[in-house]
């Protein structure tokens, strides 16, 4: 323990204090340099400690994935597209990317449905910020977090035995059966994306809040005095002025399903037909010592989400194009 | 002060009568209940009598006579390690956040007010870093740190070592993005006085760069404690599921979710545990995070 705390100070105290006189470091040096070169040297100098941690932890890793996609079990001999056609040819990893197809689709539209639904009408009562805070505050909690909380929601008895999962008091309560949630596919899954929409719902809404708060009241109040009512209102000239952020918010949910792993590790680790990408790579590199497979597997997520990011970097160049 | 933007009253003059009003009213409070039932839920359920959990549901505590007491977390708290566990978490926590940090704060510098050859496309390459899935970099990077490489994963202390540079490598390109925005967008008179004035870039960022980008430099950091307090797949892969003595919180509570099948009550405590801390940053500052979220993705 002493040890640790140890550690830790040095790294509180020393992480800053390494930086910091790194940049000053190489400010004197700098000093011996001719002035007009030191403006070329210097941004770079001030980029380094940046340049090195991305390059060893993002950059070097993700190229040496690829390579290693292309290898046997034991990363010695090269075999060609071998993992690639194990991952296209087995039925349950082509299970786990339809059902990534399926978190694509729905996580997006529950959140960013969602989302625009609340701040809209969130918007129009008195009590908003205590009514976005609520929403909120399951992004604080981690995932592995809302697992457990979510396990008593979907808890299931027999029919004869009182229920203990809130979901199935109310299914019993209204005169049904009890309904095993977890283990009946395609339902499992969506539950699942339920839980991370309950997770991420509050992340859309502020931010569409924030958007739907710049639009000009004048411009609404404009419309209603032609006429138009609330719906036309929303239809014809709210959701237009959104939409350039209900893209980003888009993008972000799109890569979070692409990405998505706690949640199923943690509430049915796969099993009953609900299995995902990130939890098949995470199986295949530790549970069946498949570096290869799992190295596929990761280059097919990696690509997966390539698109999504030349759209988000078009969309920035743009953005900055304003600046 | 509120903690979300302040409602702006829009409504005041609108036509609409007052029972549209008292609908809409509910429709937004039956809202908050579903989203807070699955939590409170819980809550409740983590001060009951193992007894109680598995023979009725969380609901009937809420009616007399009361039966909650402390004897799950007691439990937790003596028997799991899971004390040491929080320990754990905040020993990993705070050196990932301050190390991205304190690292990006200069690289956005550079890339807001020094000029340079590539700096644009640079930019452009470390915001497409943002969507590289964390999945790719674990078996090169376990190679290079692990018994195969240079040995810093395993018991001791060179495991904590290891994440805290992996999440501060996996934080830097929203940190980068985030604080370039900012400091991109303060004003340009004042840098270019600043250097008219005789004074170098280190002044220009102690004094001028880092105290106005306070609000932007405390978002961040929020986000990466969250981050990184919440992280499971980064902790399995660099302290491992068994490493016993250096397990975070979310490990512990996730090797409990998995192995005690009937122990429920435990399971809730100790889930509840984990939540104190990232709920406390959330209640202290949700005015900073929402900002920081929004101000980078909400022009004007």
């Amino acid at each position: 323990m002493d040890d640790r705390l140890v550690t830790a100070l040095i790294v509180v105290v020393g992480v800053p204090a390494t930086v910091v006189g790194y940049i000053l470091l190489t400010e004197a040096l700098l000093r011996a340099v001719p002035t007009r070169l030191q403006s070329t040297i210097r941004p770079w100098l001030w980029l380094l400690p940046a340049l090195l941690l991305l390059g060893v932890f993002l950059v070097f890793p993700t190229l040496t994935t690829i390579g290693l996609s292309f290898q046997d079990k034991l990363s010695r001999n090269f075999v060609g597209l071998a993992n690639y056609e194990y991952f296209f040819s087995t039925g349950s990893t082509l299970a786990a990317l339809r059902n990534n197809v399926i978190w694509l689709v729905l996580l997006t539209v529950f959140t960013v449905g969602g989302g625009l639904l609340f701040a809209t009408l969130f918007d129009r009562v008195r009590f908003e910020s205590a009514a976005k805070s609520v929403i909120f505050l399951p992004l604080a909690i981690s995932f592995v977090g809302a697992g457990v909380i979510w396990r008593f929601m979907f808890a299931y008895r027999p029919p004869n035995e009182p229920q203990t999962g809130t979901l199935n008091a109310v299914v019993t309560g209204l005169g049904f059966e009890p309904i095993t949630w977890l283990q009946g596919s395609p339902l499992n899954t969506v539950l699942l994306i339920a839980v991370a929409a309950w997770i991420w719902t509050g992340f859309a809404m502020v931010i569409l809040s924030a958007a739907l708060k710049g639009i000009s009241p004048e411009l609404l109040e404009a419309a209603r005095v032609d006429g138009a009512n609330e719906l036309q209102v929303f239809r014809r000239i709210t959701f237009p002025l959104l939409l350039p952020t209900v893209a980003v918010v888009s993008t972000t949910m799109i890569i979070t399903a692409l990405k998505a792993f706690d949640i199923v590790y943690v509430m049915t680790n796969g099993s009953f037909d609900t299995q995902v990408i990130a939890n098949q790579m995470y199986a295949e590199l530790f549970r069946f010592n498949q570096p290869g497979r799992g190295s596929a597997v990761a280059v097919i997520l990696l690509l997966l989400i390539v698109p999504v990011m030349i759209v988000n970097i078009r969309r920035f160049r743009a953005q900055e194009a304003i600046r | 002060m509120t903690p979300f933007d302040r409602p702006i009253e829009r409504t005041s003059g609108r036509r609409g009568r007052p029972s549209r009003k008292v609908v809409l009213n509910l429709i937004v409070i039956a809202i908050m209940v579903l989203w807070l039932v699955p939590t409170f839920g819980l809550l409740f359920n983590s001060f009951r009598p193992a007894v109680d959990v598995s023979g009725s549901g969380w609901w009937t505590s809420l009616v007399p006579p009361w039966n909650f007491n402390l004897d799950n977390y007691r439990h937790v708290l003596s028997q799991n390690d899971i004390g040491e566990a929080f320990v754990n978490s905040l020993f990993i926590t705070i050196p990932s956040t301050i190390i991205p940090v304190a690292v990006a704060a200069f690289a956005a510098y550079a890339f807001s007010w020094m000029s340079f050859r590539g700096r644009d496309l640079l930019f452009v390459v470390i915001v497409g870093l943002l969507v590289i899935p964390l999945q790719t970099t674990f078996i090169p990077l376990l190679r290079l740190l692990g018994p195969q490489g240079i040995e810093l994963l395993g018991p001791g202390v060179g495991s904590f070592v290891a994440i805290w540079f992996a999440h501060a490598g996996y934080g830097l390109p929203f940190a980068i993005y985030l604080l370039r925005n900012y400091m991109g967008g303060l004003p340009r008179e004042v840098f270019e006085s600043a250097a008219i004035d005789g004074a170098s870039h280190v002044t220009a960022f102690f004094r001028l760069a880092v105290p106005m980008s306070v609000p932007a430099i405390a978002s961040l950091a929020i986000f990466q404690f969250l981050f990184v307090w919440n992280d499971l797949l980064v902790a399995l892969i660099f302290i491992g599921a068994t490493n016993a003595p250096n397990l975070p919180l979310t490990v512990a509570v996730a090797n409990l979710s998995n192995s005690l099948g009937g122990e429920w009550q435990f399971l809730m405590a100790a889930a509840f545990l984990s939540m104190i801390l990232p709920l406390a940053v959330f209640f202290a500052l949700q005015r900073y995070f929402v900002r920081g979220i929004t101000g980078g993705a909400v022009k004007g």
